[in-house]
């Protein structure tokens, strides 16, 4: 398809997308500096439709966050709270139950588990909440813990990363997400998140985590202080990696929200912004299958533009986010199957349906 | 397939499509080369790369409305029983302080607009306007084609004289609201007591003859099919043709909520679909505006590269939509910055599209 460029540098883009050359860093950052949004987009697209036709993802899920209380508290994080400051919460396996069992008729499809690092917690606990998951909802995929809590589990039970993840495995641990990598770069873990594990070891153990056959997700948290050139060396790493293990499933870019956190006084991503973020990781990430546009932190009406530009998943109905709306998220807190997938036929796309791991639901 | 490509060439060689060439190009064309071909077409009409805006207040002079259009959360019924008491007519010192305060909000225009009430007649709205005029050197974009052809039926006079007085007393320009869709058997089901298409365009007609400009819009995504759509910017369209007087073209999604038509919200994709047709149909109108007040933010700045080249107003107050349970609210701060971010230099406008 010949596409009419306002912008002619991306003509060599589009040219190299073609014969299936990787992109520069000169590529990334050209993909985040042209004002040709609608050209980026056609190419984005091309790549989009080549690899998944006219399909678009959704999945039935359900998020539990088990703790707010947590002692890195980044500067960018509207949710944590320190342990015994107002509104912080820490849920015991029972208050788990009780959630997983008040959901129950719905066909949830997967949990979403994440939360704080918080020390009142103990290894056991983590153990029996996964058992507790499985027990529960044993047809529900579990999808646990982004490795910064990997990196604090294992430090709690005193084992290696690979005997870690075996033991959580073991407990139910079946998928894990792509939180905490923020933006894969020293200066920024410096100055937004010191107590956080760095790009280092953030890589190291997605390593360790794909070696031990936990297939993840990976993201990037933009909108903050982070450069162009900072965000096109985080994609180049992370596909870096993923030639390596070709462990990550989706990548997931995540609009910054600075409400409520010490960053109050960032304005919000704009549209563009975010239409760039879903068409620079889709041309960038030449070696993952699925890009989201996560609704939740880009609103419904944009993700669905976003499947024109990029996407092909629109992550899950959710019912209950919790982290982002704390940030000042104006998205619903969850969608209807019945609204995500006429959003997804009115984009003029075939809604799909799927498990954690892309397998239609029948 | 042939056929459009046919239509794409017409485009490309800037001849007028047809109502049914429109409808195939929206209905045939991937959502992104419609944006392609909107995006160019608007940089070939607009090569300078600024996005206008206008800052201005709408003031709402009554809710009280005869009308009682199944899409509008907004209004009140004349009789007091049934309004509970909620019905208003403005008071000249509310008025005043709202025309102080968006003057002192560095705004050029209000936007005046109401209810077709039952009791008032020429003298009331000519008092309205000369009050304004004696007090403020202000723009007043006024009086949809409805309320003008509601104040002529209610004081015995032709549109062209109702007109012609509103414009001595000091009205200067008139919004295109009240169009919904230019369709009469959609009009009959959804503002049935509302003027029918004929009279909307008549009055602008004449507005026009009387060297006053106007606004156009189309509320879609109710009751209507893609044809009427069409139909109604076609209408548009000829009498452009005609009169040369719409300065712009506005088209806005129905707003459900608290409203008596119970239908789905139409998706920003079929929002911008919409626009993007709207820049590629229109010729011979220069401005297609955005419409924040019921995309948001985001949609909004989107938008600028499906066809638009305005991003309508700052609106210090608005009800209207805000009544069917919209509330996006945007600053001039902010309304800049969106413009900036998509690449564009932010220039405030009056209501004839002049930058200030």
């Amino acid at each position: 398809m010949k596409i009419p460029f306002i912008d002619k540098r991306l003509e060599d883009i589009y040219s190299k997308v073609l014969n299936g050359s990787r992109l520069s860093k000169k590529d990334g950052i050209c993909i985040y500096k042209t004002h040709d949004l609608i050209g980026l987009g056609q190419i984005a697209n091309h790549v989009r439709k080549s690899l998944h036709g006219n399909k678009a993802f959704y999945i039935y899920n359900m998020h539990l966050n088990y703790t707010n209380v947590c002692k890195n508290r980044c500067s960018f994080c509207a949710y944590a709270k320190d342990d015994g400051e107002k509104g912080a919460y820490v849920w015991s396996i029972e208050d788990i139950e009780k959630k997983l069992l008040e959901r129950i008729d719905e066909p949830v499809k997967e949990l979403h588990i994440v939360g704080g690092l918080n020390e009142d917690l103990s290894f056991e606990y983590f153990i029996n909440l996964l058992k507790t998951v499985k027990k529960i909802r044993p047809n529900a995929t579990i999808k646990a813990f982004t490795c910064v809590e990997i990196d604090y589990l294992s430090n709690l039970a005193k084992l290696s990363i690979k005997e870690t993840i075996q033991k959580l495995k073991d407990a139910g641990l079946e998928m894990m997400p792509g939180g905490g990598a923020e933006v894969l770069n020293s200066r920024i873990h410096e100055a937004l998140f010191p107590k956080k594990i760095g790009h280092k070891r953030w890589l190291e153990i997605v390593k360790a985590v794909h070696k031990a056959g936990i297939k993840t997700n990976a993201t990037m948290l933009y909108g903050h202080i982070e450069t162009t050139e900072e965000r096109v060396d985080h994609l180049i790493s992370l596909r870096d990696l993923q030639d390596e293990t070709h462990g990550f499933s989706a990548f997931i870019p995540l609009a910054f929200h600075s409400k409520n956190t010490q960053m109050s006084h960032i304005p919000s991503t704009t549209a563009i912004d975010d239409l760039k973020n879903v068409a620079a990781a889709r041309l960038m990430l030449d070696n993952f299958d699925h890009i989201k546009a996560y609704w939740v932190m880009i609103g419904e009406k944009l993700a669905q533009v976003a499947l024109s530009f990029g996407a092909d998943d629109l992550d899950g109905t959710i019912i209950e986010e919790k982290i982002t709306h704390t940030a000042g998220a104006t998205s619903a807190t969850g969608l209807t199957k019945d609204q995500m997938e006429e959003m997804i036929i009115a984009a003029g796309f075939t809604p799909v349906e799927r498990d954690s791991f892309y397998n239609p639901i029948k | 397939m042939d056929s459009l490509n046919h239509i794409l060439k017409k485009i490309e060689d800037n001849q007028r499509i047809d109502i049914n060439e429109g409808l195939a190009l929206f209905r045939h064309t991937d959502f992104l080369t419609l944006a392609n071909l909107a995006n160019q077409k608007r940089f070939d009409t607009h090569p300078e790369k600024i996005i206008t805006y206008v800052v201005d207040r709408n003031i709402n002079y009554t809710n009280i409305c005869v009308s009682g259009c199944r899409f509008c959360a907004f209004y009140e019924p004349p009789n007091q029983d049934q309004n509970k008491g909620k019905g208003y007519v403005i008071s000249k010192q509310e008025l005043f302080d709202k025309i102080q305060e968006t003057i002192d909000l560095g705004g050029t225009q209000i936007l005046l607009q109401g209810g077709m009430h039952p009791d008032l007649e020429i003298d009331y709205y000519v008092d309205l306007l000369m009050y304004i005029k004696d007090n403020f050197d202000i723009h007043i974009h006024g009086f949809s084609p409805p309320e003008i052809d509601f104040i002529a039926n209610k004081s015995c006079l032709t549109i062209s004289k109702t007109i012609s007085i509103l414009r001595k007393a000091g009205l200067a320009s008139i919004p295109g609201g009240g169009a919904e869709i230019l369709c009469d058997d959609i009009r009959e089901k959804v503002s049935p007591n509302k003027c029918l298409s004929e009279q909307w365009l008549e009055v602008m007609r004449q507005a026009h003859l009387q060297g006053m400009r106007s606004s156009a819009t189309m509320m879609f995504g109710h009751l209507e099919k893609d044809i009427h759509i069409f139909e109604h910017m076609d209408k548009i369209r000829r009498l452009q043709d005609e009169t040369k007087g719409f300065t712009a073209f506005i088209p806005w999604t129905f707003q459900p909520d608290n409203t008596k038509i119970s239908v789905k919200k139409k998706t920003s994709v079929e929002y911008l679909r919409v626009l993007a047709m709207s820049r590629l149909f229109f010729d011979n109108i220069e401005n297609i505006q955005a419409s924040w007040v019921t995309q948001g933010d985001k949609i909004a700045q989107t938008a600028l590269f499906f066809g638009a080249n305005d991003m309508g107003s700052t609106m210090i107050e608005e009800n209207v939509v805000a009544s069917a349970g919209v509330d996006f609210m945007l600053s001039k701060e902010e309304l800049t910055r969106l413009i900036t971010k998509a690449g564009f230099e932010p220039r405030q406008r009056d209501c004839y599209y002049n930058l200030i």
